[in-house]
């Protein structure tokens, strides 16, 4: 199936309690997905097709705000518009997944893919000092794998998770085991989670108040303060990568989600021509895995990072190193996806130089 | 009398809801809020539904509602109030759900979201306080702000040339089929507060049974913003608002 | 085993849905595989293609530059893809739309008259599966069984009772290739 379709199964059967969306090509079959699946029949799972991207991100919001496990998808365009949103949602410290499945852009753009949005998630998005875990699909398989692992990570650091993927994994097909079906949590079981959660004032508490407002520039900076301690506590335990063929490499490339696997395909006919090129693939675009990039520049010759942008999770690499390692880019842009010979022939370019 | 013996029982003639707890409300001195909030808190209190009550609380004077009244209060982010309401009650069904709104939040930034959540026949109640004015940020013109009125922002009277009509969104809610019931109420009288409390309820008690959306607008005062005593501001409520936004049920579905 | 094949034509000639079908197969037949459409508005009357990559061990890219086989139903999508057709693979074409026929000598063609045998069958939207038909003849990736069972799975049940209209279809298209 689509790795779009992977989501909105995966969803039903993770357990998820509510999904709000609005229409935009390369993800629509998200939410296409769900009304046929009609999971309200089933787990009980809330679907609505909202006014807006601001509105479906709103009710996300809400949804999480009362404990249950909510999410949105969108593509570029949409997702600048839930930015606002999202910082509520960080600042609120509310579980919930949020998938952009890029396309290019700037503006409108196109509908084809694209990974111009690095910036935008790994980097904040929104307004004010906050950080999404960022979680970059290579295959459907991890589309729908990482709809559970991205609710695991939100609720166990009460932090929302980005699932940053592409018009490639979300509209190609190949093979995928779907999760097996758990139950959605009882109000019980999330009372007990999430004592947090907005659910109706038993006489036993106080009354529980989701704000993101604090006029008192103490209070709030103590709150930014515990917020930065839980990505420093997500940093030190959730770095995601993969590695290929990295032991004896001379070059080293750096890809993440689709652009990763056509980056393989390069390699291997690199390796056929003698050149000993290895691939790492961040899995958590946030947080990098910088230590490994630090480790791995040390044998190396030079790093080729490929994206399909004009060249933004490079920077991260480059903030990974403390030697002088030369560091290339090669990308494309606004839809266009570059194809095994296009890096080839990138990786023959950076060994010339 | 001394102050102990006006305390004791027999010579309580009116008490504050157990709900409204003793925070000193950042409202100004006549301000419509306080009654407001009052009246919210006795209705939950009397419908003894505390325990599943989820407030959503504007951007707008009303921010901070959640320090007065002791239930449980999400602060949606501006206009927004509708959408995360619909979230809310649609994963809770057995809780009572409603936003409590102003007019720039409702009827400017968050109209999309107000009259999708009331197409949609959220079963929410949105409780809208209209004074034609931006309290919070200093008295500047609101959709609902009159023509010709003075405001920061049209310092010499609102122009429907430049700025466009008063928008009497209340009377768009009702012409939704979403919405059960509509009404127009204020609370400058004490016949006036009464009405308004009855209409809460109302809305409430829809919201609950499962009626559809639910609108309390409440015309209301900003003595602030409008630069007038509170006693004035009545007046000039009665006079110039009521002409623009005459009070009364517009939308009961029950009585069809 | 890998085989990786290129399918292009125009929107609505169900290029995509032949390659859906293939995919689907290979995959109820043990095999991985990916499917990647060029999507959007494609889809919808301009050009429409699909890689499909069919292998016994896991798939590295979706996204080729060069393929073993390609089945191409308009003169667009042949003037493209032609070129990147890697030597000795293959090229399956429908001349119906063709102006300009394959010029290439270093890789197996065959014209399959996919169009005129549709017009035999009961349905014209059975041209897909003469199509697969004729490739699965030149190039027997799957037994026709399994196509069988990979349509039963990608065909809406309502739309079962068409599965032997199909099937003709497909064994019509085996018989028009000249090997």
């Amino acid at each position: 199936m689509k790795g779009n379709e992977a989501v909105a199964h995966a969803a039903v059967r993770y357990g998820v309690d509510g999904y709000f969306g609005y229409p935009i090509t390369p993800q629509s079959e998200i939410l296409e997905t769900l009304e046929e699946l009609m999971p309200w029949e089933t787990t009980g799972m809330v679907v609505l097709q909202a006014e807006s991207e601001i509105a479906a991100i709103n009710m996300v919001y809400g949804g999480a705000a009362t404990g249950k496990a909510c999410m949105t998808s969108s593509s570029s365009p949409g997702v600048s518009l839930k930015q606002e949103g999202i910082s509520y949602i960080a600042a609120g410290q509310l579980p919930a997944l949020i998938i952009n499945c890029m396309r290019g852009g700037p503006g409108l753009g196109t509908i084809q893919p694209s990974q111009a949005d690095y910036f935008q998630a790994t980097k904040g998005g929104g307004h004010g000092d906050y950080h999404l875990i960022v979680l970059a699909p290579a295959s459907v398989q991890e589309m729908a794998d990482f709809v559970g692992l991205g609710f695991d990570l939100a609720f166990k650091y009460r932090n929302p998770v980005m699932m940053l993927a592409d018009g490639v994994v979300g509209q190609m097909m190949e093979k995928v085991v779907l999760p097996p079906f758990r139950p959605r949590r009882t109000d019980e079981e999330i009372a007990a989670q999430c004592p947090w959660a907005v659910t109706g004032r038993p006489e036993s508490r106080k009354p529980n108040i989701l704000t993101t407002l604090e006029l008192d520039p103490v209070v709030m900076e103590q709150n930014n303060i515990r917020l930065q301690q839980t990505y420093s506590l997500i940093s030190a335990n959730e770095v995601r990568f993969e590695e290929h063929c990295t032991e004896d490499c001379d070059y080293l490339i750096v890809a993440f989600g689709c652009v990763a696997r056509i980056c393989q395909k390069a390699m291997e006919e690199a390796r056929a021509e003698g050149l000993k090129v290895g691939i790492l693939r961040p899995i958590t675009l946030w947080p990098f895995p910088t230590e490994e990039v630090k480790r791995l520049s040390k044998q190396v010759k030079s790093i080729l990072v490929v994206e399909l942008n004009a060249g933004q999770m490079i920077e991260d690499v480059r903030l990974s190193l403390d030697e002088q390692v030369p560091v290339h880019h090669y990308g494309r842009m606004g839809g266009i996806v570059m194809d095994p010979s296009d890096v080839l022939d990138a990786i023959r370019n950076i060994i010339e130089k | 009398m001394t102050p102990e013996e006006i305390k004791q029982a027999a010579n309580i003639v009116e008490t504050k809801p157990r709900l409204l707890n003793d925070n000193t409300m950042h409202y100004c001195p006549g301000c419509s809020h306080g009654v407001v909030h009052k009246l919210v808190a006795e209705v939950i209190e009397e419908m003894g539904a505390e325990h599943i009550a989820i407030a959503i609380a504007p951007v707008g004077c009303a921010v901070m509602a959640y320090n007065y009244i002791d239930i449980d209060w999400i602060e949606a982010a501006h206009g927004r109030a509708p959408a995360v309401a619909t979230a809310a009650k649609r994963l809770n069904p057995s809780r009572l759900v409603f936003t409590y709104q102003g007019d720039g939040d409702l009827a400017a930034i968050g109209t999309a979201e107000t009259i999708h959540a009331a197409n949609r026949g959220e079963n929410i109640a949105i409780i809208f306080i209209n004074n034609g004015i931006y309290g919070m940020t200093g008295g500047q013109m609101a959709p609902t702000t009159l023509e010709g009125q003075v405001t920061s922002t049209t310092p010499y009277g609102r122009r429907v040339d430049l700025n466009g009509y008063p928008l009497r969104i209340t009377e768009i809610l009702a012409m939704l089929d979403g919405t059960c019931y509509v009404t127009r109420q204020s609370v400058h009288t004490a016949p006036a507060v009464r009405k308004a409390k009855k209409a809460i309820r109302k809305a409430f008690e829809n919201s609950m049974a499962g009626r559809g959306t639910s609108v309390v607008e409440i015309v209301s005062t900003c003595n602030s913003g409008w630069k007038m005593s509170p006693a004035k501001s009545n007046e000039w409520m009665e006079e110039h608002m009521f002409a623009k936004y005459p009070v009364g049920d517009l939308k009961d579905t029950s009585k069809e | 085993m890998k085989e990786e094949i290129i399918i292009a034509g125009f929107g609505g000639q169900g290029v995509l849905s032949m390659g859906k079908i293939l995919a689907y197969a290979a995959l109820m037949d043990g095999l991985e595989v990916t499917w990647m459409p060029a999507y959007g508005p494609e889809q919808r009357g301009g050009t429409a293609n699909v890689t499909v990559i069919l292998s016994d061990a896991p798939i590295s890219s979706p996204v080729l530059n060069s393929y073993d086989t390609a089945v191409i139903l308009n003169q667009q999508s042949l003037d493209k893809f032609e070129k990147k057709i890697k030597p000795g693979g293959t090229l399956i074409y429908d001349p119906y739309s063709i102006h300009h026929a394959p010029t290439r000598t270093d890789i197996n063609i065959y014209p399959v008259d996919a169009m005129e045998a549709t017009f035999q069958l009961p349905s014209s939207k059975a041209y897909n599966m003469v199509l697969l038909g004729a490739l699965l003849k030149v190039r027997p990736l799957l037994p026709v069984e399994a196509v069988m069972k990979g349509l039963r799975k990608t065909l809406p049940e309502r739309h079962h009772h068409l599965l032997p209209i199909n099937k003709e279809a497909i064994l019509k298209g085996m018989e028009l290739p000249k090997i």
